[in-house]
């Protein structure tokens, strides 16, 4: 609207360069849009940010909630649980409690990300800058989406998922298609495999394999439930104690798929599905920070880079300031908006001081990262971003200038004290400690408890055995039994869960519960 | 570079969700009809313009994983730090309620954290009431064609009766058929005087050979035949009649009175006036396809009737005996004073659970079939009861024999056959 064409007013005669802003109204249009990727592609070439094409698809706002409630995937099967998160999206939207997200970006080839179409001009150059530039750089060049994760195939594995569950709901009932949904879902945190990787998703090789794994599939779990002598003739104890699995395993919806008794194939391939979806999303949950952090930054970079090449108005970094300002913005822990550390804020402020530590080193950052002080800064974020995970991240890079500004502190709470203990803060004594504490927090198999199939009684009662080693005797959550519902529900015959810290039992969960005798 | 590919995805389909939510409402059906119930008891039974908040405990819907709980030995980094050192101690909250999160908070609106609310659409809501009463689909039938017509013009026809002869259609008509066979005959004719006129007026040929008088004789003839023949067409023949044509279309009369009476004595539970009510929300909603215009008179009784509202109608408590009569006659002097046939479409719904005075129940009859039944187009009695029926029922099945068309009655046990009652009872009657 304000679209003023005698803008350029001071600039005329002095300054180096003149200033001729791509645009200077706050109104989009597709052909602004087009200009303005243009621009900050070009600033990304100059800082060698190597990406996917992108595919920048525009959509309104209900589209943006629609996109929201599906997890993301750009083609999801139908499940209940994203009509719930679209309620709950939609009642927030409508009541103003909550702004969309601005930006929900696919790791895909082409990424794929979404603009909305109520975002103001700067809004849609800092989502480009931030999910075209950012986002897809770090999907490209981080090591965990190297290995773990199929860009090029995802989009068509996700129809092929979509279409497979439908024809199986038609087949046999959207309520049973349901159920085992569910049984997976509760248990799709343990159906990745952690250190395995696993084989490239590929939606024609899903297609062309299936009726033939359909038969193989089926023969394997006869075949190991067929070679077992009848039940309790075994009385030798070597045999008796021989587990299986030999080897604890940690994905248990791989070992449902592979080893249950019960169930039809359809039911196996569903399983398949889930855990091939928790595999790709597994990395986006072992890099929240860094993913977050690196976009943040570049957003950051590119359009001050933008405003120093003079293609855009005091008037745009005002606005992208002001929405930079609120991503990054850390609410201390006594305020009544904490919510634990803001990912955003972590990471930008990380790779920050990384530049900062490369270009101008104090004696600190020399005495801290030898290696890093001084040395080419678009080099070294290139090597932080694409080769570690959070965790690992954290541990090498966190700085105690990024301590001392976001003023980190860590409690210990243990239940056998009486009060909490303030166990390091951000001075010279606690650095270390302190960054060894927040690392470890972003440690998945620290936040998810450790659970693996123990065993199975394949010469008794077919009842499966799951084991939970606790980490600093943290006990299981009170969901506990009913996710042990659902895998029961997948595996057909008892399940158990034994709680075991250091060889001793802690405590045992059954489904079906044991009569009353147990606690 | 060029690598960026835009995408204008706004007019894509918007309701991607929506297969998702219908899930989503399907899984928690019993909740939602149960506030979808609940909201009936609050509302008034003309008040079914909107949706409705549901709300359903977040524990019943939230999706178990396997988690971390309480106790143990845990760290946490936090920022913001103002005035701890390492070593400091604090106190833990009394009850040991740990990380003090989402325990006891409010939300700002009074909804607790642990309900998980959304809201559903009015015709979500109508399928949910519905389908509790067991209602496949909501009513489409027509009750019975209703008693005026409108006549709509709707063009012309070559049939129908003098009186609706369009005199400028069909001689527009005839001309045009004139024109039609004649024009070519005229056209010629014109030619051939042209021509005529042409040897007339030419210096006569030396020539014998070639005289004139011929060749205007054989044109005069062929004129002449031409002329005769074109004369031959009739001015008006019957294919050129055209009558206007009209089409009997049912007016929906605009307005519509509904009387809901009830049996409000001691013997008439809350449960009976639930169902009750759900029976008058029926029929409420189905006057409301057919009428602009709806009346709700409310008509209760024990021993003496009264005209009430709907709050009063539903909610209040009485006791004492029945004296059915005393409400038809109510209904009577009301329909008398306020609703004239000629302008109302009047119809009426009786609920009680049979019980009546037995010497009253051959006045029912009668003023039902006297006074009543010829003034309304609809009266529908509902006995709300699993026991076996009583005098008012026998004396009623009289009156539905005299008069199949605009009398009704049905038995309701339970809630979940009002809906087929309402059925049968508001079925179109075979022609």
């Amino acid at each position: 609207m304000n679209n003023t064409p005698g803008h350029s007013t001071t600039q005329d005669s002095q300054g180096p360069a003149p200033r001729v802003p791509v645009s200077t109204g706050s109104e989009w249009t597709f052909d602004l849009i087009r200009q303005y990727d243009e621009e900050i592609a070009k600033c990304a070439a100059e800082f060698g940010l190597d990406t996917y094409p992108n595919q920048v698809e525009v959509i309104s706002a209900e589209q943006m909630m629609d996109a929201y409630s599906s997890v993301g995937m750009p083609v999801g099967y139908n499940h209940w649980s994203f009509g719930k998160q679209f309620l709950s999206t939609s009642k927030g939207y409508q009541r103003g409690q909550m702004g969309l997200a601005y930006e929900i970006v696919i790791n895909s080839d082409p990424c794929i990300a979404y603009l909305m179409e109520e975002n103001t001009l700067p809004m849609q150059a800092l989502v480009i800058a931030h999910a075209c530039y950012g986002h897809n750089s770090f999907f490209k060049g981080n090591y965990l989406f190297r290995t773990w994760t199929d860009a090029s195939a995802i989009i068509d594995y996700l129809v092929f998922a979509r279409n497979y569950i439908s024809d199986c709901e038609q087949r046999h009932g959207v309520d049973a298609v349901e159920e085992i949904l569910d049984s997976c879902h509760a248990l799709m945190n343990h159906g990745v495999d952690r250190y395995k990787r696993p084989a490239p998703i590929s939606a024609e090789k899903e297609a062309l394999r299936q009726e033939e794994r359909e038969e193989y599939l089926q023969r394997r779990v006869n075949d190991l439930w067929r070679t077992i002598p009848k039940p309790d003739n075994d009385e030798d104890p070597a045999n008796r104690k021989q587990r299986y699995p030999e080897e604890p395993q940690e994905n248990i919806l791989y070992f449902m798929e592979k080893n249950a008794p019960l169930l039809e194939t359809w039911q196996r391939e569903i399983i398949r599905i889930v855990r091939k979806l928790a595999q790709y999303f597994y990395p986006q949950r072992q890099t929240q920070v860094m993913n977050e952090g690196w976009a943040t930054f570049w957003h950051y970079t590119l359009l001050n880079r933008m405003y120093e090449k003079g293609l855009v108005t005091d008037g745009f970094m005002l606005e992208f300031l002001q929405s930079h300002t609120a991503v990054v913005y850390q609410p201390p822990f006594n305020s009544p908006w904490y919510s634990g550390i803001n990912p955003y804020t972590l990471g930008f402020s990380i790779f920050t001081d990384l530049r900062r530590i490369c270009e101008s080193p104090t004696d600190e950052d020399r005495e801290w990262f030898p290696d890093i002080a001084g040395s080419d800064w678009l080099k070294t974020l290139h090597f932080a971003m694409g080769n570690f995970k959070d965790e690992s991240f954290i541990q090498q890079f966190l700085s105690p200038k990024v301590m001392r500004d976001l003023k980190l502190f860590a409690i210990e709470d243990d239940d056998q004290e009486d009060s909490y203990k303030v166990s390091a803060i951000h001075d010279e004594p606690g650095y270390r400690e302190l960054r060894e504490k927040l690392a470890r927090q972003y440690n998945l198999s620290y936040r998810d408890p450790n659970i693996q199939v123990w065993n199975v009684d394949v010469r008794g009662d077919r009842s499966l055995t799951l084991r939970h080693v606790p980490v600093d005797r943290v006990p299981l959550g009170k969901d506990t039994e009913e996710v042990l519902r659902h895998a029961h529900r997948l595996w057909g015959f008892d399940v158990h869960l034994e709680s075991v810290d250091e060889g001793t039992l802690k405590g045992e969960y059954h489904c079906p519960q044991k009569p009353p005798s147990a606690s | 570079m060029g690598m960026t590919h835009i995408v204008d995805r706004r007019l894509n389909g918007k309701n991607k969700s929506a297969v998702n939510r219908e899930r989503f409402l399907r899984r928690y059906r019993h909740h939602i009809k149960k506030a979808v119930s609940d909201a009936v008891h609050r509302r008034s039974i003309t008040d079914l313009e909107h949706g409705e908040k549901v709300s359903i405990p977040s524990r019943d819907i939230d999706e178990p994983v396997f988690h971390h709980g309480q106790g143990g030995h845990r760290e946490m980094v936090h920022p913001g730090n103002q005035e701890f050192v390492a070593g400091d101690r604090l106190p833990k909250p009394e009850g040991g309620g740990g990380q003090g999160q989402g325990q006891g908070q409010a939300s700002p609106d009074g909804e607790g954290m642990d309900e998980f609310a959304f809201q559903i659409t009015q015709e979500e809501f109508l399928n949910f009431l519905f389908d509790d009463l067991e209602l496949p689909n909501l009513v489409r039938k027509k009750l019975k064609d209703t008693e005026t017509f409108n006549y709509v013009r709707s063009g012309f026809s070559t049939q129908g009766v003098p009186a609706k002869l369009d005199v400028v259609r069909s001689l527009r008509g005839a001309h045009a058929r004139r024109l039609g066979l004649g024009g070519a005959r005229r056209k010629k004719i014109r030619e051939m005087e042209e021509q005529l006129a042409a040897l007339k007026a030419a210096p006569e040929e030396l020539d014998a050979a070639f005289s004139h008088e011929d060749q205007i004789k054989a044109l005069e003839d062929e004129i002449a035949r031409l002329k005769a023949n074109v004369k031959r067409i009739p001015f008006i023949d019957e294919i050129d009649l055209r009558y206007r044509q009209h089409l009997k279309q049912p007016k929906p009369a605009t307005s519509a009175v509904m009387f809901c009476l009830m049996d409000v004595s001691g013997s008439m539970t809350q449960m009976h006036k639930d169902t009750a009510k759900r029976f008058f929300l029926l029929l409420y909603l189905f006057l409301k396809k057919n009428y602009k215009k709806i009346d709700v008179v409310f008509i209760r009784h024990h021993t003496s009737a009264k005209e009430v509202d709907e709050e009063e109608f539903f909610y209040s408590r009485e006791t004492g005996g029945t004296i059915v009569s005393s409400a038809l006659k109510l209904m009577h002097r009301i329909i008398e004073s306020r609703y004239s046939p000629a302008e109302w479409n009047i119809y009426a719904a009786q609920a009680s659970d049979g019980d009546n005075w037995n010497d009253d129940s051959p006045v029912c009859g009668k003023l039902l079939t006297e006074s009543i039944l010829p003034l309304v187009q609809y009266f529908a009695y509902v006995e709300i009861t699993p026991q076996d029926h009583q005098m008012l029922w026998h004396e009623y099945e009289q009156v539905q024999a005299r008069f199949p068309e605009s009398f009704a009655q049905q038995q309701i046990a339970d809630p979940s056959e009002i809906y087929p009652v309402f059925r049968q009872l508001f079925e179109r009657k075979a022609a």
